[in-house]
């Protein structure tokens, strides 16, 4: 397939707007400002485009739930928080290509009638904070941003807003609570950002990947976009493969590509010989396949069919070599650091499953931990929480220990009595062996 | 390329902060992008920390005063998320990523290797104040992994021989 996302990738000087304009850039801009924002919005929705930051929505939808008699100000952001792990896509089209996020930003923020917009970046972004920072100087100078757009008398300024290390502000409600300056502490919904959103204004939060597909659904036309993939499953997407596989990076690939053409064709297969032991299909909060599910589709609903979800296409390959038990506590443990800790079973459950889970790993697992572990995460998920996160260990953690138990039970075999604790009630204080400690 | 080391202010220094011009002209620019002055919070915090290299509690209370905030509530805030220093860095923070995708391609390696070399493990520094370790989460460049980052810049595709070179030329660079 010919690329779309990654096509300025290994072009010299691809980031400058001179090589942007010389693609045909910003054409997308001018045809979005003479269609109006009505027929910008219907395009996005007959080309069917899903949110590509994880959740899938259809991203016409959600502009539509934006109240159009509303009078105050609107807010568009640009979703770069990028810290599901796995994850490294949006990094890859920032390197590359700035300012077709900028020009993607620009025409959401047209079509929902935004003149302030957003970009929300990791903390750790340093460089590329500073690259789109580049970009946007360069498109004020040119006139394409700022008062007036084009020449189309529509104003619009992009800010970039760092965070500052927090995995909780990918979520939107609380990537929205950082920008206002407060901890990042997702909030209930509803009311949806749409209608109660930035600063208590409509707002629109809208992932990197899929505001950098909206030029293209505009030269190129909402019926080239659905051609693509198959219906409800439209389009590129971008799969950040990492792990065991010979060559891991980004690969712009159509929907419903198999993961075995991604994992042994396009990736090479799996490194030193060895054989496919298990996959996350979409960043470490998807359910965990086995090498037995490797032609499963990679789109949305697929995904959705074999239990588990595309999420943001991060995909992470596990060879033979890998202890499953050691990767439920890896994640874990991240899930645990990541917990906001706002909500009880999210906050308790992630630091009680670091604690069994590291204890089974020390020699001293018990018969009943698996199901312990499995009980933990039905309560820590299902809607017990404010925001998916509690489902973003549950999930995973539970497959893991639904599709791999054997491994969980062999070393429960072998296990020890833990020593005798002062406070039985207090969590596990003896050694965490696992990697990376 | 070669990271800059971050040079910690004195908590002396530090005790009570008063901006120069510069930095004063620098936030009223920040103050006009967002509505409010409440959500200029992250961005101030992040020049203080350029500046200053940490933040602190002198420094909370300077940005506090000038956002009409309440120390106690920048406080709050600069907990909450991991990149603030809330003490004196060393010139060079190891941020060692350890999720998943890097576990399992060698950080763990990668750990071992600062442990024999600088003989400090995670939430260590080195007694000369050049180097200290921290084990990050998930990076976002898992398909270069191992990573670490050190200060602002990423590291990628690491092994131990890398990480020598590295560390040489960030230990003879460091004035």
């Amino acid at each position: 397939m010919e690329p779309t996302l990654l096509k300025a990738r290994g072009l010299e000087g691809s980031r400058t707007l001179a090589s942007y304009l010389s693609r045909g850039g910003y054409e997308g801009l001018r045809r979005a400002l003479a269609l109006g924002p009505q027929e910008v919005t219907k395009s996005v929705i007959d080309s069917e485009l899903r949110g590509r930051g994880g959740a899938g929505f259809p991203t016409g939808r959600k502009w539509t739930f934006v109240p159009k008699d509303h009078p105050g100000p609107r807010y568009l952001v640009c979703n770069a928080d990028e810290s599901e792990p796995g994850t490294f896509k949006d990094r890859e089209i920032i390197e590359h290509d700035p300012h077709l996020v900028i020009e993607g930003i620009a025409i959401a923020s047209f079509a929902i009638g935004a003149h302030t917009a957003y970009i929300y970046i990791r903390g750790e972004f340093v460089r590329w904070a500073n690259l789109l920072e580049q970009a946007l100087g360069e498109a004020r100078r040119e006139k394409i941003l700022g008062a007036d757009v084009l020449g189309s008398g529509y104003s619009l300024d992009i800010w970039v807003h760092r965070g500052a290390g927090a995995y909780i502000c990918g979520e939107e409600t609380s990537l929205l609570e950082s920008l206002e300056g407060k901890r990042g502490f997702p909030r209930l919904k509803p009311p949806f950002p749409a209608v109660v959103g930035a600063f208590g204004k409509p707002t629109v939060v809208n992932n990197v990947e899929t505001l950098a597909c909206l030029p293209s659904i505009l030269t190129r036309g909402p019926a080239w976009f659905a051609s693509i993939g198959r219906p409800r499953n439209t389009g590129p997407k971008l799969f950040s493969v990492s792990g065991h596989v010979v060559r891991p990076g980004v690969y712009e690939l159509p929907l419903g590509v198999t993961f075995r053409e991604i994992i042994f064709e396009h990736c090479g297969g799996i490194r030193a010989g060895r054989k496919l032991k298990a996959f996350f299909p979409g960043g470490s909060s998807a359910p965990v396949l086995t090498a037995a599910e490797v032609d499963t589709k990679a789109d949305f609903d697929a995904c959705a069919e074999a239990g588990t979800m595309l999420g943001s296409g991060g995909v992470i390959v596990l060879d033979e070599t890998v202890d499953m038990v050691e990767a439920a506590a890896n994640l874990a443990h991240f899930y645990a650091h990541e917990s906001c800790g706002q909500c009880t079973p999210c906050r308790e459950g992630s630091d009680w499953l670091v604690d069994i889970l590291h204890r089974i790993l020390a020699g001293h697992g018990r018969a009943e931990d698996p199901d312990t572990i499995l009980r933990i995460c039905r309560f820590a998920s299902q809607g017990m929480t404010i925001c998916p996160l509690g489902d973003a260990f549950s999930l995973p953690i539970s497959s893991i220990v639904s599709k791999f138990r054997d491994e969980f039970e062999r070393r429960i075999a072998a296990a020890t009595p833990a020593p005798p604790r002062k406070h039985p009630v207090l969590p596990w204080a003896g050694p965490r062996p696992g990697f990376g400690r | 390329m070669s990271t800059a080391p971050i040079h910690a202010a004195n908590p002396e220094e530090l005790r009570e902060v008063r901006f120069d011009a510069a930095m004063e002209s620098q936030i009223a620019e920040l103050l006009t992008h967002y509505p409010i002055p409440r959500a200029a919070l992250l961005p101030v915090l992040w020049l203080c920390q350029k500046r200053y290299g940490w933040i602190a509690p002198g420094v909370m209370e300077a940005v506090a005063a000038r956002l009409g905030l309440s120390p106690a509530y920048v406080q709050g805030v600069v907990t909450f998320y991991t990149m603030f220093h809330t003490t004196p860095p060393a010139r060079f923070v190891l941020q060692v990523c350890t999720t998943l995708s890097c576990a399992v391609c060698g950080a763990g390696e990668l750990l071992a290797h600062l442990r024999k070399r600088l003989g400090i493990g995670p939430g260590e520094r080195t007694p000369d104040g050049t180097f200290q370790i921290v084990g990050v989460q998930c990076l976002g460049a898992c398909g270069s992994a191992p990573v670490v980052q050190v200060n602002d810049d990423y590291y990628e595709n690491l092994d131990p021989a890398k990480l020598d070179a590295l560390l040489d030329e960030l230990a003879a660079a460091k004035e």
